[in-house]
C-alpha cells in the first residue's frame, strides 16, 4: 500500500517535473529584480513568496476564465536561480497532466498584470514575465495642445505691445503736429534753409545768363556806335 | 586747410535732432547685447572642446589682441566721428568707398533673415516646454500601438523632435515641400517682437536691450550653479579644459580662432557703426572698444562653463546607462543575484567571467563603455541647443523648468544681436535720400520687418534647415571677411591713418599710442588678408557637401553626405559676389563720373584748367 502510494507520488511528481521545465510548452520564465526596485526596503524571496506568486497566478486564471477552477496546486514553480528567476507552468484541473495553453495564460497575465505588479510592490521592468510583452500605453493626449495655449498668449502679449507702441506714436505726433501749427509761419521759414549772399537768395544770383543791371543799360548809348 | 570731412566742426553745427542714447550705460549694453549672441555659447565651447581646450584661448587671446579689439575700435570711431550710418560713413570717407556700406547694409539684411528664423525655432521649442513629459523625451507610438514609430526607434527621441516635429526635414534640399504652418506661426511672431524692440530705432531698442543683454548672464550663472552641482561636472569641465599645447601646430587652430573672434564680435555688419553714430562725438571710443571686445570674450569663456557641466552630466550619464545594460545582460545570462554587480566592479568582474566562460560572455555582445567615447561626443550650433543639451535637460529633475529657461535665454541672446543687425539696416536706410523724411520711423522698420518676414518663409519650408546651412555658410562668413578688409585699408590708406588718428585725439583727448598705429596700419589688414585666403582656400579644397537626415539611408540614423546641385551652387556664389559687388561697382561708377566730368569741363573750358570747379564732394 504504502510503495503504491509512493509510486503513485513520484509518478505524479515525475510527471510535474516534466509539465515544468524550461522552454517547456506553455511555460513562462519570471525574473524578478527585488533589489533594484526596492533598494534598502528588498524582501528575501523564499518559500512564502513563492505561494504569494502562485496564488497570484491562480487568481488571474480564475478572473480571466471566470470558472473558479484554478488552485493553487495547479501553478508548478521550477527551476529557482539566485538571480530570482523561474519557470511556472498552470495545469489544468479537470484534465490530467496537462497544460493550461500559453495564450490563456499569457492573455490572465496581461490581463491582471497591474494587481500582480502590486502584490510585490514592483513594475513591469522589476517583474518581468520574459515571453509576455506588456502594451505600450499611450502617452496622455490634452484635449489641447499645450504648446499652442501658451503660442497664443505669447502672441496676444505681442499683439498688445505692438498696438500699443503705435498707437502711443501716432498721439505723440498728433501732439507734435498741433504744437508746430501754434508756432507757424515763423518756423516754416526757418524750416528750409535757403543759401543767403548779402541778404539776396543765392539761387537768383545762379541764373547763367545774368541779371541786366537798369542802371547802366541806359549808358550804352554813350558809347558811338562802331 | 581742413574740408568738411574732418572734425574741425564746432559743436553747435552738430545735428541736433539726430536720436541719441538715453545713457551711455545703454550704448555698452546694446554694442555688448549685438556682440554676445549664440555662437558665444554654441561655437566658442566646441572650438574649445576640439582644439585642446584650454589651448585654444591662447590663439584666441592673439586673435583678439591683434584683430578684434583694433577692427572694433575703428569701427566705433568711425560711427562716432561721422554721426551717420555705414553708408554715409563710407561716401564720407570716400565716394569711392560707398560700395563698402551698401555692403555691409546687404550682409545685415541677408544675416538677419536667417537669424530670426534661428529664434523661430528656438521659440518652437520654447512653447513645447510647458509639457510634461516634455514631448522630445518620448517617443510616439507607431499606427498599431505595438512599438515606437521606426524613424524615432533608430535614431533618438531628441532627434525624432528635431527633425521630424519640428523641421520636419525632407531628405534633400531640392525636396522643398509646403511651408509648415507651425513655423510660419514662430517666424511671425519672433518678427512681431523683433519690430516691438524696434519700432523706434534705438530709443525702443536701448529699453528692450536692459531685458534683454542682462538676462542671459543670470540664466547662465543660474545654470553654472546647477551645473557645477550635477554628477559628471568635473569630467566634462576637465575634458573641456586640459591644454593639449600640441594642438598649436596646426594651423586650422588658428584659423579658427581668427574667425571666431571676428565673427563673435559682428564686425562688417555696419550695426557698430550705426550705434556708436548716436553718441556724442566727445566719447571715448578707445576705452568702449576694449572693455565690450573683453567683456565679449570673458562671456564665451563663462558660458562654456555651464554648457559643459552639462555636457559632462550627460556622458556621464550615458556612460552609467552603457555599464548598467551591460550589467543586466551579464546578471540575466549568469543569473547572478540582483546588484551583485555594480558599476564600481564591473570591470572586475568582467575580466574574472572572461576568463571562466568567454563564449558565454563574447556571446552576449557587450558594447565597450568608454567614457572618452561620449565626452568625445561634441556638437556645436543647433545640433548643439536642440539636439545635445534638450537630451541633458531631459536627465535633470525639473526639466520643464530647466527647458524653460535655457530657450529664454537663447532668445534673448538672438534678440539683442538682431538689434544690432536691424540697426545696421535701419540707420543708413534712413539717411539714404531714396525714403523721403515725411515717413514716420515705425513704418519704416514695419516695412523692413514684414519683408525680412515673407523673404524668411523659405527658411520654414521643408528643406528650409539645408538653406539656412547655405546662407550661414556663404553669406554670412566671406562677404564679412571682404568688407572688413576694405574697412581697415579704406580708413587707414585712403582717409589716411594720420588724419584718422586726429580725428580719434579730438574725440577721446589723447592720441591712439603704438599698439593702434601698428595693429591699424600693418597687423589687421595682414591678419584679414590671410584669414581671407586661407578661407577661401579650405572652402574650395572639396565639393561643398551637406549631411541629409534621410530616414530611408542604409546608415540611418547618419547623416547622408550629399553635393550641392549647380543650381544651388550657383545660388551660394550669388550669396557671397552681391554684398561684395557694390564695392567694385561703386567705386567705377564713380571713376567713370569723374572721367566724364573731366572731359566735360575740358570741352566747356578750352583755355583755362585752374581748378575753378568745385571740387567733386
Amino acid at each position: 500500500m504504502l510503495g503504491v502510494l509512493l509510486l503513485v507520488f513520484s509518478l505524479v511528481a515525475l510527471a510535474h517535473a516534466e509539465l515544468c521545465r524550461p522552454d517547456a510548452q506553455n511555460a513562462f520564465k519570471v525574473r524578478l529584480s527585488i533589489k533594484t526596485a526596492l533598494g534598502d526596503n528588498a524582501y528575501a524571496w523564499d518559500a512564502s513568496e513563492e505561494y504569494l506568486f502562485k496564488a497570484m497566478v491562480a487568481f488571474a486564471m480564475r478572473r480571466y476564465s471566470n470558472k473558479e477552477t484554478t488552485q493553487i496546486s495547479n501553478v508548478l514553480l521550477c527551476n529557482m536561480t539566485e538571480r530570482v528567476s523561474f519557470w511556472f507552468v498552470v495545469t489544468d484541473s479537470s484534465k490530467n497532466v496537462t497544460t493550461v495553453p500559453g495564450s490563456e495564460v499569457e492573455a490572465a497575465i496581461r490581463m491582471n498584470r497591474n494587481r500582480i505588479n502590486s502584490a510585490f510592490l514592483l513594475t513591469d521592468n522589476t517583474l518581468q514575465f520574459l515571453k509576455i510583452s506588456s502594451t505600450l500605453s499611450p502617452p496622455i493626449e490634452p484635449t489641447v495642445p499645450v504648446w499652442l495655449i501658451v503660442f497664443s498668449v505669447v502672441l496676444c502679449l505681442v499683439g498688445a505691445g505692438i498696438l500699443f507702441l503705435v498707437l502711443s506714436g501716432i498721439r505723440q505726433r498728433r501732439k507734435n503736429n498741433n504744437e508746430s501749427a501754434e508756432n507757424g509761419d515763423l518756423e516754416d521759414k526757418c524750416d528750409t534753409p535757403v543759401t543767403t549772399e548779402n541778404g539776396i537768395p543765392c539761387d537768383i544770383l545762379d541764373l547763367k545768363t545774368g541779371r541786366i543791371n537798369g542802371v547802366y543799360t541806359a549808358d550804352d548809348e554813350r558809347f558811338t556806335p562802331l | 586747410m581742413s574740408n568738411a570731412q574732418s572734425l574741425d566742426i564746432p559743436e553747435d553745427l552738430q545735428e541736433d535732432d539726430r536720436p541719441k542714447w538715453d545713457n551711455k550705460f545703454q550704448y555698452i549694453l546694446s554694442c555688448i547685447g549685438f556682440a554676445v549672441g549664440l555662437g558665444n555659447v554654441w561655437r566658442f565651447p566646441y572650438l574649445c572642446q576640439i582644439y585642446g581646450g584650454g589651448a585654444f584661448l591662447i590663439p584666441y587671446f592673439i586673435a583678439l589682441v591683434f584683430e578684434g579689439i583694433p577692427l572694433f575700435h575703428l569701427e566705433l570711431a568711425i560711427g562716432q566721428s561721422m554721426r551717420k550710418g555705414s553708408i554715409g560713413v563710407w561716401n564720407n570717407i570716400s565716394p569711392y568707398l560707398g560700395g563698402v556700406g551698401i555692403g555691409s547694409l546687404m550682409v545685415s539684411f541677408l544675416v538677419s533673415l536667417y537669424y530670426n528664423t534661428i529664434l523661430a525655432w528656438v521659440m518652437w521649442y520654447f512653447v513645447n516646454s510647458f509639457q510634461e513629459p516634455l514631448p522630445w523625451s518620448i517617443c510616439p507610438l507607431n499606427g498599431n500601438r505595438t512599438g515606437y514609430i521606426e524613424e524615432c526607434h533608430k535614431s533618438t527621441s531628441v532627434n525624432y523632435f528635431w527633425y521630424r516635429r519640428a523641421l520636419n526635414i525632407s531628405s534633400d534640399i531640392t525636396d522643398s515641400g509646403n511651408l509648415q504652418w507651425w513655423l510660419v506661426l514662430c517666424l511671425a511672431s519672433s518678427w512681431a517682437i523683433v519690430y516691438i524692440c524696434i519700432i523706434r530705432g534705438i530709443e525702443s531698442t536701448g529699453k528692450a536691450i536692459y531685458v534683454t543683454a542682462t538676462f542671459p548672464y543670470l540664466v547662465l550663472t543660474i545654470f553654472l550653479i546647477r551645473g557645477l552641482t550635477l554628477p559628471g561636472a568635473t569630467e566634462g569641465l576637465v575634458y573641456l579644459f586640459t591644454p593639449n599645447l600640441n594642438i598649436l601646430k596646426n594651423p586650422r587652430v588658428w584659423l579658427d580662432a581668427a574667425t571666431q573672434i571676428f565673427f563673435s564680435l559682428s564686425l562688417a555688419f555696419g550695426g557698430l557703426i550705426a550705434f556708436s553714430s548716436y553718441n556724442s562725438q566727445k566719447n571715448d571710443c578707445e576705452k568702449d572698444a576694449v572693455t565690450i571686445a573683453v567683456v565679449n570674450s570673458m562671456t564665451s569663456i563663462y558660458a562654456s562653463i555651464p554648457i559643459f557641466s552639462v555636457l559632462g552630466f550627460k556622458a556621464i550619464t550615458g556612460h552609467w546607462d552603457c555599464l548598467d545594460r551591460n550589467i543586466i545582460s551579464i546578471i540575466n545570462e549568469f543569473d547572478l543575484p540582483d546588484q551583485s554587480i555594480l558599476r564600481d566592479n564591473y570591470t572586475a568582474w568582467l575580466e574574472f567571467l572572461n576568463t571562466t566562460h568567454p563564449k558565454k560572455i563574447a556571446g552576449l555582445k557587450l558594447r565597450n563603455c568608454d567614457l572618452q567615447e561620449f565626452l568625445d561626443q561634441s556638437a556645436s550650433g543647433t545640433g548643439l541647443a536642440f539636439i545635445v543639451f534638450t537630451e541633458a535637460i531631459i536627465l535633470m529633475p525639473g526639466s520643464q523648468g530647466w527647458a524653460v529657461l535655457f530657450f529664454i535665454m537663447l532668445f534673448s541672446l538672438g534678440l539683442s544681436s538682431m538689434f544690432g543687425n536691424i540697426e545696421g539696416i535701419l540707420t543708413p536706410l534712413s539717411e539714404v535720400r531714396i525714403i523721403s523724411k515725411s515717413v514716420p520711423k515705425e513704418v519704416l522698420s514695419g516695412i523692413i520687418c514684414l519683408i525680412s518676414f515673407v523673404t524668411a518663409l523659405c527658411f520654414t519650408l521643408r528643406s528650409g534647415s539645408y538653406w539656412l546651412e547655405v546662407f550661414d555658410s556663404y553669406a554670412g562668413s566671406l562677404p564679412l571677411l571682404i568688407i572688413s578688409f576694405f574697412e581697415v585699408t579704406g580708413v587707414v590708406y585712403v582717409y589716411g591713418i594720420k588724419r584718422f588718428s586726429d580725428d580719434v585725439k579730438w574725440m577721446t583727448g589723447r592720441q591712439p599710442n603704438f599698439y593702434w598705429q601698428v595693429s591699424w596700419r600693418i597687423i589687421s589688414p595682414l591678419l584679414m588678408l590671410i584669414v581671407f585666403i586661407a578661407f577661401v582656400t579650405l572652402q574650395t579644397q572639396k565639393q561643398p557637401s551637406y549631411g541629409a537626415w534621410n530616414p530611408k539611408y542604409e546608415g540611418f540614423p547618419m547623416k547622408e553626405e550629399k553635393d550641392y546641385p549647380a543650381w544651388i551652387l550657383a545660388i551660394c556664389v550669388l550669396l557671397v559676389v552681391i554684398p561684395c559687388i557694390s564695392i567694385p561697382t561703386v567705386a567705377f561708377y564713380h571713376l567713370i563720373k569723374r572721367v566724364l566730368g573731366r572731359r566735360k569741363r575740358k570741352d566747356l573750358n578750352p583755355v583755362n584748367t585752374l581748378s575753378m570747379a568745385p571740387q567733386e564732394n
